[in-house]
This record gives structure tokens, C-alpha cells and sequence, in this order.
């Protein structure tokens, strides 16, 4: 008898566990529709989420990843969930290519009249068929004032000896060999073969007086006086600005990459109405512009730019003149081509001098 | 000679145990940082840990991670052990083809085992992140525990079961009071190991799931932004949290090693 009401209150046991997972994995459940949405961490205000909520009655899902390939992976996925997602501009080549975007039914989104005309149909999304630019800027050259005393308006500072051992550079294929491509005068989408044999043999050139090539940390490390030359995306710059004010932004005279996030709705979405509602109200010129001062990168929203005032306007890391945009590119999707840039770029990085 | 010796001992220990915390020890001190750069001390300040409990993705995050830890670590545990009881009293070579295919998983790439977990759960229609996210933390749990608990069985003995049998045990009864209490050290390190896995997996999670994150998708997603210095103050709150409770055990264990050592004294 003992043997059995044991088992009983084991297998009672086990029950109530397994009904406590159940329970938690239905505490997401709908009642309300839930919009799943898939950002970059930290980058959208949060607030705005609380208030998107509370007017459109539509409950929101916000997770983040930390690459545009971890995306890939997620809405290649045959059973993809996600109904917002924030890729760059090459990879919006990709997702079209691979028919995986929601053509976009623009009566939902009014304040697309919002975006600056600059910023729309561009190369990557001809007619913004099914993209909306969210963030933008531009790669250029972080320096230490009290480090260098040239005047810095070209790439080719980056390969001046001078600055040996204080020049950081990004650990990242295609902004890395960018940089030698635009040095040298290149396509940053090139597809000959030689333009990366330069490119290859000008960062090997430039490797000895390179300090480190790092990800993120470069942020950290030129706040700290770490290096007196690097590069750095605007948005970056301008914090690293503000946290220490011996530091300056400058963009090469001859142009250099343009990038663009952008808001997409996956073709497996259910929900593409609400999450069509939810572009709107990220084009909304308040809203955006709270999100904008909040994420430190410019806006491709002309309205919210005039309402975050004359300090961010005339700001020309923030809001670079449009003689240098007009020289600008944008990277493309490489299709297999990339295989040459990374080969080039391992031996880059494994070269010892 | 002796002092020399004794000299290159504590040094060798010490140099082991900075290597070990001196990063732990750097991430502590920059959680009071006034500013929000690393490796730039602007004062200090408490604020960081109020801006992390303030933060409801963080604290969505934290919650999701320890409640998949324990319920996975528990499920595991449970599985894990009845599996190495069968595998141990199977014959002997069943027994080893089996111990072999249960182990198999640890050495499978993460990033294979999500890969296959998102594929997995996509053919059978298992919504709901959170409950893929268990069911991925309790199989890959389960070899460890399997691999813990089944050198126990072998180092008890057989007779030890069969006796109690003979006094009067049901086998349920010989199962719960002489076999387990037997084997559980091993049962004990298999939980800790598999509550330790899950709290720190991020590959697993991060394909087998959609729409909920724990909290190294979170931080791992932020990269790109710049870690905030909230997220070394929740660092230094779980590893003091943790430590303490890891003092408590041992200490509580040591006293009962006393206790017992006491009694055998005595008889």
C-alpha cells in the first residue's frame, strides 16, 4: 500500500511541475493581439513601447539579437514568429532576394510623408516597397584632439606613421576593407578582384601601426584616451563626444559609407495591419524624435529633426551637410562575392609582420 | 628550504586566484561608477543598481533565467537520475551502448543542439518560447546529470539494496532510503551542474526560441550599443548571491561531516 500512494504522491509531484512550466509558457498567450517584435539591444526607447500599447490596445513582444545573420536565421525559420524586425540596408537585398518581406500597404502608414524625401527609395529598396529607414549615418574617423595636430580630412591619416601603435580600426569585414577600398579610391561594393588584392595589401601595409582591432570597446577605450585615431559609426561618436570632450568627429572630404537600419514586416506575419500601426507610430515626428535623442543616432525623420532643436540641426556629425551625403555609398549585398573579402580579411588579420 | 617552499605554495595559489577574480573584482568596482564608460572612473555612485531595478526588460530577463534554471535544473535531475538507476542495472552490453548514446549530446556542438531544437520544434508546432526554452534546458541538462550520478552507482554496492530488501523494504522503499541517500553527492553535483549550464547558455536559447530572451540574449544583444553598467551591478548582485549561498552549503555540510564524525566517535 505504501509502495503505491509513495508513487501516487511522485507522480503528483511531477504533474504540478509539469502543469507550472505549462502555466508559465501560457502566460504569453493572446488575448489581445501580441505583436512580436526583434530590435537591436538598446535600441529603441522603451517608453514608447509602454505607449504604443496603451493607445492602439495591441500588447507588444520586444526581444532583441545582436547581428543582422542572427536575424537571418530567425526569419528563415519555417515557423518564424516575428512581425517587426530592424535589419540594415544589405541584408534588405537578401531578404528580398529570398522573398521573406511583406510588401508594405503604405495607406496604414500616413506618416511615411514624414521621411525625409533624401532617404527614401534607396538602392537597397527601390520605392520602399517593403522597407522604412529607422536610424542612419555615417563611418568616419573618431580622434583625440590633444593626440593629433594634422588636420584630419582623409583616410590617409589612418596610414600616417606618426600615430603608430594609437590607431584602432574595426574588427569587421566589409567596414574594415571599406575603409582601404575608400582610401584607395574603390567602390565599397567592388566586385574585381584586384581592388581587393589592393585593398588587402594596404591594411597589411597599414597593420604595423594598427593597436588593436576590436569590436564595440573601441567606444570605451577612446573615452579613455586609449587611441588617438579610430573608426566609429556617428551615432557612437557623438556619445563618445559627450562622455569626453577631447574627442572629434570628422568624415573624410571624399565621401565615405552611408548606413541604414530599417523597419521590415516578415512575410510570415499574421498581424502585418497592427504591425503596419506600429510603423506609423514610430514615423510619428514626436515619437521619433523622443526615440532619436534617446538611440543618439539621426533620424531619417525630417519633422523630428526640426523638433529636436538647432543643437542637433547644425550638428554636422549628426546631420553631415548634403555635398558629403551626395558622395557617400551604401553597402550592397555581395552575394557569394563575399567569400573574397573574407579570405582577404583572414589574411589580413593572421598576417605577421 | 621550507620557507622557500612554502614561499612559491602561496604564491602559486595566489597568483591562480587573482587570474580567477581580478576580471569578477574589475566588473564589481565599475558597477559603482559614476559614468557610464568602463576603464573611466567618474565617482562613486549607486545609481546603476537603481536603474537596473528599474529596468523591466532586465528584470523580464533575470526571471526568465532563473526560472528555466531551477525548473530545468529540477526536471533534469529527476530524468537524469532514474535513467542512470536503469542504465546501471542494465546488462552489460546494452548498458554500454546506452551510457555511450546518453552522453553523446555533451559533446555535440551548442550550436548544432539549437539548430536542431529550432528545426525540431518547428516540425512538431511547439509554440510559445518559454516552454521551448524548457524543453531545450531539460535535454541538454540531462546527460550531465546521467554523467554524475552514474560513477556514484558504480562506487555503491549492490548488496547494499538486496540487504535492505531483506530487511523489509518494498523496492520503492530500498529505492528512496538506501540507494538515493547512496548516490546523493552525485545527484547534488548534477543538479548544481545543470542549474549552472542553463543559467549561462546563450546558443541554445538563443535558436531554440523565438520572442523571449533570457538574460544573455539580452546581453549579448547590446553589444553593439555598449554594456551598460547595469548590467555589472546584476553581475556583482548574482555572483555575491551565489557565492553566499555556495558558502552556506559548504559550511552547513562541514557541520554536518563534524556531527557524524562525532557519532562514530562515540559509538
Amino acid at each position: 500500500m505504501n509502495l503505491y500512494s509513495n508513487i501516487k504522491k511522485k507522480i503528483a509531484l511531477i504533474l504540478a511541475l509539469l502543469m507550472i512550466a505549462a502555466l508559465c509558457g501560457c502566460v504569453g498567450g493572446e488575448k489581445a493581439t501580441t505583436l512580436y517584435v526583434l530590435n537591436w539591444g538598446d535600441y529603441i526607447d522603451e517608453a514608447l513601447l509602454t505607449e504604443f500599447e496603451e493607445e492602439s490596445g495591441i500588447k507588444i513582444n520586444y526581444t532583441s539579437m545582436a547581428t543582422n545573420e542572427e536575424m537571418m536565421v530567425k526569419l528563415q525559420e519555417p515557423d518564424c514568429i516575428y512581425d517587426v524586425c530592424f535589419p540594415s540596408d544589405y541584408i534588405i537585398e537578401k531578404l528580398v532576394a529570398q522573398d521573406l518581406l511583406h510588401e508594405l500597404n503604405k495607406d496604414n502608414i500616413p506618416n511615411l510623408v514624414n521621411i525625409d524625401q533624401r532617404f527614401m527609395d534607396l538602392d537597397f529598396d527601390p520605392g520602399n516597397k517593403y522597407s522604412v529607414p529607422y536610424m542612419w549615418g555615417t563611418v568616419g574617423i573618431l580622434y583625440n584632439t590633444t593626440m593629433v595636430s594634422d588636420p584630419v580630412d582623409s583616410w590617409d591619416i589612418l596610414w600616417n606613421e606618426k600615430y603608430s601603435g594609437q590607431i584602432l580600426m574595426y574588427d569587421s569585414i566589409r567596414d574594415t576593407m571599406g575603409v582601404a577600398l575608400m582610401k584607395l579610391g574603390r567602390s565599397v561594393n567592388t566586385r574585381d578582384e584586384q581592388d581587393i588584392k589592393d585593398a588587402e595589401e594596404a591594411l597589411i601595409a597599414q597593420k604595423p601601426l594598427v593597436l588593436a582591432y576590436l569590436g564595440d570597446s573601441i567606444k570605451d577605450r577612446m573615452i579613455s584616451g586609449g587611441g588617438a585615431l579610430a573608426i566609429v559609426y556617428s551615432g557612437d561618436a557623438m556619445w563618445c563626444m559627450d562622455e569626453n570632450p577631447d574627442l572629434a568627429y570628422a568624415v573624410p572630404k571624399t565621401g565615405t559609407n552611408l548606413w541604414f537600419d530599417n523597419i521590415i514586416i516578415p512575410k510570415t506575419s499574421k498581424h502585418t495591419e497592427e504591425a503596419e500601426a506600429f510603423i506609423n507610430f514610430l514615423c510619428d515626428a514626436d515619437v521619433a524624435a523622443q526615440n532619436a535623442e534617446y538611440i543618439g543616432y539621426s533620424t531619417p525623420n525630417a519633422p523630428a529633426l526640426q523638433l529636436m532643436g538647432e543643437d542637433y540641426i547644425n550638428n554636422e556629425t549628426y546631420n553631415p551637410p548634403q555635398e558629403l551625403l551626395d558622395k557617400c555609398e551604401i553597402f550592397h549585398d555581395l552575394g557569394d562575392f563575399i567569400t573574397v573579402y573574407n579570405d582577404a580579411w583572414n589574411r589580413v588579420k593572421s598576417y605577421v609582420g | 628550504m621550507k620557507r622557500i617552499a612554502d614561499f612559491f605554495k602561496g604564491t602559486y595559489l595566489g597568483l591562480m586566484l587573482l587570474f580567477l577574480y581580478a576580471p569578477i573584482i574589475v566588473l564589481m568596482v565599475f558597477s559603482f561608477n559614476e559614468s557610464k564608460t568602463m576603464g573611466h572612473w567618474s565617482g562613486f555612485s549607486f545609481k546603476w543598481y537603481e536603474a537596473l531595478l528599474s529596468d523591466a526588460t532586465i528584470m523580464d530577463a533575470l526571471w526568465v533565467t532563473l526560472s528555466v534554471a531551477i525548473i530545468s535544473a529540477i526536471a533534469a535531475t529527476a530524468i537524469g537520475t532514474f535513467a542512470a538507476i536503469g542504465i546501471h542495472s542494465m546488462k552489460k552490453s546494452p548498458k554500454s551502448v546506452v551510457e555511450n548514446i546518453s552522453q553523446l549530446p555533451m559533446v555535440n556542438p551548442d550550436l548544432v543542439t539549437g539548430i536542431s531544437f529550432m528545426m525540431l520544434f518547428a516540425l512538431l508546432g511547439i509554440k510559445g518560447g518559454y516552454t521551448r526554452m524548457l524543453i531545450a534546458h531539460i535535454t541538454f541538462n540531462i546527460p550531465y546529470v546521467i554523467f554524475s550520478v552514474l560513477p556514484k552507482l558504480r562506487q555503491s554496492s549492490n548488496n547494499l539494496y538486496e540487504a535492505a530488501m531483506d530487511l523489509g523494504c518494498t523496492p520503492w522503499m530500498a529505492l528512496r532510503k538506501v540507494v538515493i541517500p547512496d548516490i546523493m553527492p552525485g545527484i547534488v553535483s548534477g543538479f548544481i551542474l545543470s542549474f549552472t549550464l542553463s543559467l549561462d547558455d546563450f546558443v541554445v536559447s538563443w535558436f531554440a526560441t523565438s520572442g523571449i530572451q533570457n538574460l544573455s540574449i539580452y546581453i549579448y544583444s547590446i553589444a553593439r550599443r555598449g554594456i551598460s553598467p547595469k548590467i555589472n551591478a546584476l553581475s556583482a548582485i548574482m555572483f555575491v548571491a551565489v557565492m553566499t549561498l555556495l558558502l552556506f552549503v559548504n559550511l552547513r555540510s562541514l557541520k554536518e561531516e563534524r556531527e557524524a564524525e562525532k557519532q562514530i566517535k562515540r559509538l
